[in-house]
């Protein structure tokens, strides 16, 4: 466990955290405003990393990529928000899971009708590639530092937006209490759609930011999905400030468990039962963690909601 | 809620299990006429999922329990079964109980912190216990991980290798359904089934009349497991294979699908719907491999549409008001 080590899986997990948060924001809105479970947040992820690879081949620059993917989450998060979820909105939670598992099933195979399964990968834009040495010894890729640094700015922007423009404060006024705002005389219909249209963008925006890093294939949405209502459940349904900070604990306690975890099993036990036991313990760490947290605290961190 | 008196819907279920049961119990014959084998192996597909089905639509739809990793319990009694037969331990005396005493103590623990939480909570916890599990699964190295774990043979019943015969097989999953269906049937119309129902429509009252229902809906989850996990026993002897692929959250969703499709809040109606479920996946998949593009557009309109599942298409099926 030497001390670059550390530092770099802390940076790692600071990556995962920033794209966790990313995909969480609008999860977290939308669920705090609309009271509305939507699983087929995390497919949005995965139409921003594939419109980026689509956007690539037709302009050849990563930040062509990028515009058209934003423009094209958007696009589709809105269409499928008029056409299926609007008439959600009032059904239970159950409804709303199942036709959303049916949403990401159609557009999970869908991806691979049109791009095929095998993975593809999206190539860094220039300015980002290359390393620079943050400590002795110790070379970090640019494109990675520019990643978090990316996702603090959208976090910044997020708290700057909810806490003090007057959108924000309808939004934080309809996540704690909806019927009220829409008695007041405004259009919570239409306060939905802006959010629901900035989560998806947000959600496509991590998926850009992760394509040149990891592969791009069918149902990599899925597994960032749980992480994300991980983190929502853990900071507390409809919070940014809790999703942003569950975000940064569960990507640091994920990456440094499965970073570290076999070594620390192997002070413990002996070193082949602890090359079994790590892995698996690693990867249920934020399993426990949430559950730990909802043991104490059953609305999460943050909780917006009364009662 | 029902507009008819309660003796005419259970005579109208009584009807409709009767039937189900009966081709349930004929096909084999029917199939052996015919000389079609794949319908025997499929049938028994069917029947393991309506009885995972049945058991999440006792908590489900009686109990509102959204349970999300409810396939945990179907891949944990496949585990309990494959890892003891990799021991070396075949006998139905040792593994049934084993994987029954496995899940329920699962259920147990993860449910009574889960239940400690309310709506989409509730969801979401026992997706990330789901989760664990299928994490739990791919890392058992020692059991094949990833790949999963081949079985070389099926559960002997004291010494007796009579379930490597399909048809003894067929109809001792038949029995299990049964016994299952029966069960979940006796627990709904008891004063413990009313005690859960009640807790669905208003926890408040039911805590007026002095009854705290975390016990009965921790109970009814721990039921539930055993039942899933006896499911999951039988799929490891009827696939000879296991995988975590049988935990993961995808396969949680389909169970929830199977449920709804078939109509909330009828046990009957989770038999039906498992058997639709994947016969649809079955005849989709044969027309084109992308069945998903279909299907999921389906999910989609059976939810926006189709209240009540399809056990109220039936003749004289109940209408959801």
């Amino acid at each position: 466990m030497s001390a670059t080590l550390f530092a770099v899986q802390t940076l790692n997990g600071l990556q995962l955290g920033i794209l966790l948060f990313l995909i969480a924001a609008g999860l977290t809105l939308v669920f705090g405003v609309m009271d509305f479970i939507n699983l087929a947040h995390g497919v949005q992820y995965m139409l921003g990393a594939y419109l980026a690879v689509a956007g690539y081949a037709i302009t050849g620059t990563f930040w062509g990529a990028m515009l058209i993917a934003l423009v094209g989450a958007l696009v589709v998060g809105l269409l499928l928000e008029a056409l299926i979820f609007r008439h959600l909105y009032d059904r239970d939670h159950l409804d709303q899971v199942l036709a959303t598992f049916g949403v990401i099933l159609f557009l999970n195979e869908a991806v691979k009708v049109i791009w095929g399964a095998a993975p593809l990968t999206l190539p860094m834009p220039d300015l980002l590639s290359g390393s620079i040495e943050i400590m002795d010894g110790l070379l970090y890729p640019v494109y990675r530092i520019a990643l978090i640094v990316a996702g603090l700015a959208v976090a910044a922007l997020l708290y700057v937006l909810v806490s003090k423009t007057r959108a924000g404060m309808l939004v934080r006024a309809g996540a704690t209490n909806a019927p009220m705002v829409s008695a007041l005389g405004v259009d919570i219909r239409r306060l939905f759609m802006l959010v629901f249209g900035f989560g998806t963008m947000l959600a496509g925006f991590a998926g850009i930011l992760a394509a040149p890093i990891l592969v791009v294939e069918p149902g990599m949405g899925d597994n960032l999905l749980i992480l994300a209502f991980v983190v929502i459940v853990i900071g507390g349904i409809g919070s940014i400030r809790g999703a942003f900070l569950a975000a940064l604990i569960v990507g640091l306690v994920d990456t440094l468990g499965r970073g570290f975890a076999t070594d620390i099993a192997k002070l413990l036990l002996s070193p082949s039962a602890a090359n079994d036991v790590g892995p698996a313990i690693a990867s249920m760490l934020i399993y426990i963690l949430m559950a730990g947290v909802l043991f104490f605290r059953p609305t999460g961190l943050f909780p917006v909601r009364g009662g | 809620m029902s507009t008819q008196s309660a003796p005419a819907r259970l005579s109208r279920e009584l009807i409709g299990a009767l039937i189900v049961f009966a081709l349930f119990a004929g096909l084999p014959i029917l199939a052996d006429a015919m000389g079609d084998t794949f319908v025997v192996f499929f049938t028994i597909r069917i029947m393991v999922f309506a009885i995972a089905a049945v058991s999440l639509s006792l908590i489900l739809g009686y109990g509102a329990m959204v349970s999300f990793g409810h396939a945990a319990y179907l891949g944990l009694g496949a585990y309990c079964v494959a890892i003891l037969a990799e021991h070396g331990i075949w006998d139905v005396t040792v593994s049934l109980p084993v994987t029954l005493a496995v899940c329920g103590l699962f259920a147990l623990v993860t449910g009574a912190i889960s239940l400690k939480t309310r709506g989409v909570y509730f969801i979401m916890i026992t997706l990330a216990f789901g989760q664990m599990a299928y994490y739990t699964a791919t890392s058992l190295s020692a059991y094949g991980g990833d790949d999963g774990l081949t079985m070389w043979g099926r559960t002997e019943i004291l010494g007796s290798t009579a379930l490597g015969d399909r048809t003894v097989f067929y109809y001792v999953v038949l029995g299990c359904l049964l016994t299952c269906y029966l069960l979940a049937r006796m627990i709904v119309a008891s004063r413990f089934g009313r005690v859960l129902q009640g807790a669905k429509q208003s926890e408040m009252r039911l805590r007026a009349i002095g009854i705290d229902p975390y016990a009965y809906r921790l109970i009814a989850y721990v039921i539930a497991g055993m039942m899933a996990g006896l499911a999951g026993a039988l799929l490891a002897n009827a696939a000879e294979f296991v995988s975590p692929a049988y935990m993961s959250w995808h396969r949680s969703g389909e169970l929830i699908v199977m449920v709804v499709l078939g109509g909330l809040g009828s046990l009957l109606g989770a038999i039906v719907g498992a058997a639709s479920f994947l016969v649809l996946e079955e005849v989709l998949s044969h027309f084109t491999e992308h069945w998903r593009l279909i299907f999921g557009p389906f999910l989609v309109l059976v939810v926006l549409f189709g209240r009540g599942g399809l056990i109220s298409l039936l003749p004289g099926g109940r209408k959801n008001g």
